[in-house]
């Protein structure tokens, strides 16, 4: 019979046609619910029986047919290929390890090897123990027969010294075609957790191997309370640990080393005070300038002097006085000198000095440069305070951030400031005699090579550190170098021109090494560097002339004119002058805008046309 | 230069024939020693055994243990450099070139 499909729960056995009784009565199975049931009968005595297999072809039990009217319920779908993968699922985990920390230490060696009966110690018994060695046949034969191998050696030795300098008179050939480079060696970072801007370096005066920096925050106010004092100075070896921590009573601006005593440090404080230090003593220094007659601004310049006594130094800051002190008494300073440039020492018209210049082998002389950018020479052995400014010269439109004679051509110092480094002549003191162009960050520091007469260092705000060779390339610098990302405060060069420390804004001071083309002395330089200042030094004194007529001859026209005429010209008022000004200014903008369009246009027009140019187009791109 | 021979007694491959022996042959390893000290340009000699100790010595003696211990271990480590590129090779004389001295080591039998 027939299977029925019957909607109703799973197991329902209802007595079918079969066995010729009727269906019982049921309730009907709920709406919903499919299940395809095949239903027989069995009678009870035929329960058990073996079963007895028999083949028949397959027959369709049920045949469902598709109910179109469900197809509304789905919608049809792109096929598309899905990857399935049988894997356990991973991920993918980085881990750094902890900063090793390694520490040099030394290792004592100790007597090994003897037997036991024998106590080291002991000289009886050792010297009894070598000699039962001595008489033994092996030690004798052996000692015989590596005595004649020595021999042989040393005698080998002895006849010709096969690793002696070879070629040693012959000059090393000009490493001119070397590109230069510079890598970093070494690089020291602030410990501290509030970093603090590394403002001054100052190399140990014998052999180099060790970095006095001075951290302090620059800005106005924004040191916060948690900030450490500290200043430190580095071991060369060692740029985990500082070798000494040097505690002022308050952040520290400058600091130098002594160049007669390696021992003594002096540094300048952001409160304006004077302290220094004795590396045998400690980290905290053995005198302290009292507040009342230090400066009242941060001490930006410290060096010390040239003198018996080995104890002299002198500072600058920018409340506009320069002061000396001896050492020995920090009590109040021997001298001051107010930065008045109308001489007549007025405290509230003088000028802050932020960079001291000072030549040993001129000790008398010395310059200063302002916050105003100008460059003040001083003698300091003039009878009158009126008398000891000698001279200025300006032509920086900001503050002149250092300051430094050449070595080789002491009438010629380099001034660093603003966006561009210059290089004056004492005898031109309109303008300076070679500049370099004009950068997108402001210059923070520089200083010549103790080597090379023409190479000069200078360091930006953009984290670049540029060394120029003026005498190969003077409109960019021979080689540029990135050193970190923050800006670069400080450089200072060590005494050999090899090393040059660079400190940062964030307290990274990165020890570099350039080249060698950059640290040895070309042949002839001098001479060639001699004719270079002398050559510029008289351009600039024959320009000079040449303004000085000019402004004469005016001068002159301006008073015949107004005796002849009496031309009423209008006094612009200042929203005139405003707007004129404006106006003048968006003009040459605009014109600048426009010229740049042009070239634009053309260099692609020309690469558009390159391609398919025809013969007798030489168009270099 | 400064030299130094540091060498253990071990039994050696060869032979020296002699007329006498005994005391005579402990004789010449003193006449030995005497002429390799004597010889332009050496400032020591060590003679060192198995175990590193130093059985006769012309320097003083922290200078003779301290060399004594490295030179051995560092003689112990060129000798099984020397046989683990060849194993029928052997180590015969070591020299360490410095700055300042040349260091010469004439291994016995390890």
């Amino acid at each position: 019979p027939p299977p029925r499909v019957r909607e109703g729960p799973c197991g329902s056995t209802s007595p079918p046609d079969k066995g010729g009784r009727g269906p019982a009565a049921r309730p009907p199975p709920p709406a919903g619910t499919m299940e395809i049931v095949y239903v027989y009968v069995k009678k009870r005595s035929e329960f058990g029986r073996q079963c007895n297999f028999s083949d028949r072809p397959a027959e369709t039990n049920v045949d469902i047919q598709p109910d179109p009217s469900q197809a509304r319920n789905f919608i049809e779908r792109d096929p598309i290929d899905a990857a399935i993968q049988c894997a356990s699922d991973m991920s993918e985990h980085e881990v750094n390890t902890e900063r090793f920390e390694m520490e040099n230490e030394g290792v004592n060696h100790l007597e090994g090897g003897w037997p036991k009966d024998v106590n080291p110690l002991e000289m009886e018994q050792t010297i009894r123990f070598r000699k039962k060695v001595e008489k033994d046949e092996n030690y004798v034969n052996t000692i015989i027969q590596l005595g004649s191998l020595m021999e042989h050696c040393i005698k080998q030795n002895n006849a010709i010294n096969i690793y002696e300098e070879y070629f040693d008179d012959e000059e090393t050939a000009d490493i001119a075609d070397e590109p230069p480079s510079a890598k970093t060696i070494n690089v020291f970072r602030d410990p501290n957790v509030i970093k603090r801007t590394a403002t001054h370096l100052s190399w140990h005066p014998d052999g180099s191997k060790k970095l006095a920096v001075a951290y302090s925050s620059l800005e106005f106010q924004r040191s916060s309370k948690d900030m450490s004092y500290e200043s430190y100075i580095w071991d060369l070896e060692n740029p985990n640990r500082p070798d000494l921590v040097l505690r002022p009573s308050s952040t520290l601006v400058s600091l130098e080393y002594n160049p007669k005593d390696s021992h003594i440090l002096v540094g300048g404080c952001y409160n304006g005070q004077i302290a220094y230090w004795d590396t045998r003593k400690g980290g905290q220094p053995v005198e302290l300038s009292t507040v009342e007659f230090s400066h009242r601004d941060p001490v930006y310049g410290m060096i010390w002097l040239q003198s018996k006594t080995g104890t002299d130094c002198f500072s600058a800051s920018t409340d506009g006085q320069v002061l000396w002190w001896d050492i020995r008494k920090l009590t109040e300073p021997t001298e001051t000198l107010v930065m008045d440039i109308s001489r007549k020492g007025v405290l509230e018209n003088a000028l802050g000095a932020i960079a001291l210049e000072f030549e040993p082998t001129m000790p008398t002389k010395f310059m200063v440069g302002t916050e105003q950018g100008v460059v003040i020479t001083c003698n300091r052995k003039a009878k009158t305070p009126a008398e000891k400014i000698v001279g200025t010269y300006s032509g920086h439109h900001g503050p002149i951030y250092a300051l430094a004679r050449n070595p080789f051509f002491p009438k010629n110092f380099l001034t660093v400031g603003d966006w561009t480094a210059r290089i004056w002549s004492e005898d031109s003191k309109e303008s300076s005699i070679m500049w370099t162009k004009y950068h997108m960050a402001y210059l923070t520091d520089g200083c010549w090579s103790t080597i090379r007469p023409v190479v000069f260092f200078t360091t930006k705000m953009d984290g670049t550190l540029d060394v120029w060779d003026f005498l190969f390339k003077q409109n960019n610098p021979s080689l540029s170098v990135k050193v970190c990302d923050e800006p670069l405060f400080s450089l200072r060069l060590q005494d050999n021109g090899r090393f040059i420390g660079c400190g940062s804004k964030l307290g990274t001071v990165t020890l570099l090494e350039v080249s060698s083309g950059l640290c040895t002395l070309q042949r002839n330089e001098k001479n060639v560097a001699t004719a270079m200042f002398e050559r510029e030094t008289k351009r600039e004194k024959i320009l000079e002339a040449r303004h000085r007529e000019m402004r004469l001859k005016e001068r002159t026209k301006a008073e015949g004119k107004e005796e002849d005429v009496k031309v009423e010209t209008e006094e612009e008022t200042p929203e005139e002058l405003l707007a004129r000004v404006q106006k003048e200014f968006f003009e040459i903008i605009e014109a600048e805008i426009r010229r740049k369009e042009r070239a634009a246009k053309l260099s692609r027009a020309q690469v558009a046309q390159r391609p398919g140019l025809p013969k007798g187009w030489g168009v270099a791109l | 230069h400064r030299r130094e021979r540091s060498s253990p007694p071990a039994a050696g491959p060869q032979q020296r024939a002699r007329c006498c022996w005994g005391e005579s042959l402990e004789a010449e390893v003193e006449e030995t020693l005497k002429r390799i000290q004597a010889h332009k340009g050496v400032i020591g000699t060590i003679v060192v055994n198995a175990e590193g100790i130093p059985i006769r010595t012309t320097l003083d003696n922290s200078t003779t243990v301290q060399y004594a211990g490295l030179l051995h271990q560092l003689t112990m480590k060129a000798r099984s450099t020397v046989r683990d590129i060849d194993p029928q090779n052997d180590l015969t004389f070591l020299r360490i070139r410095s700055k300042k001295h040349e260091i010469m080591v004439a291994p016995g039998n390890l």
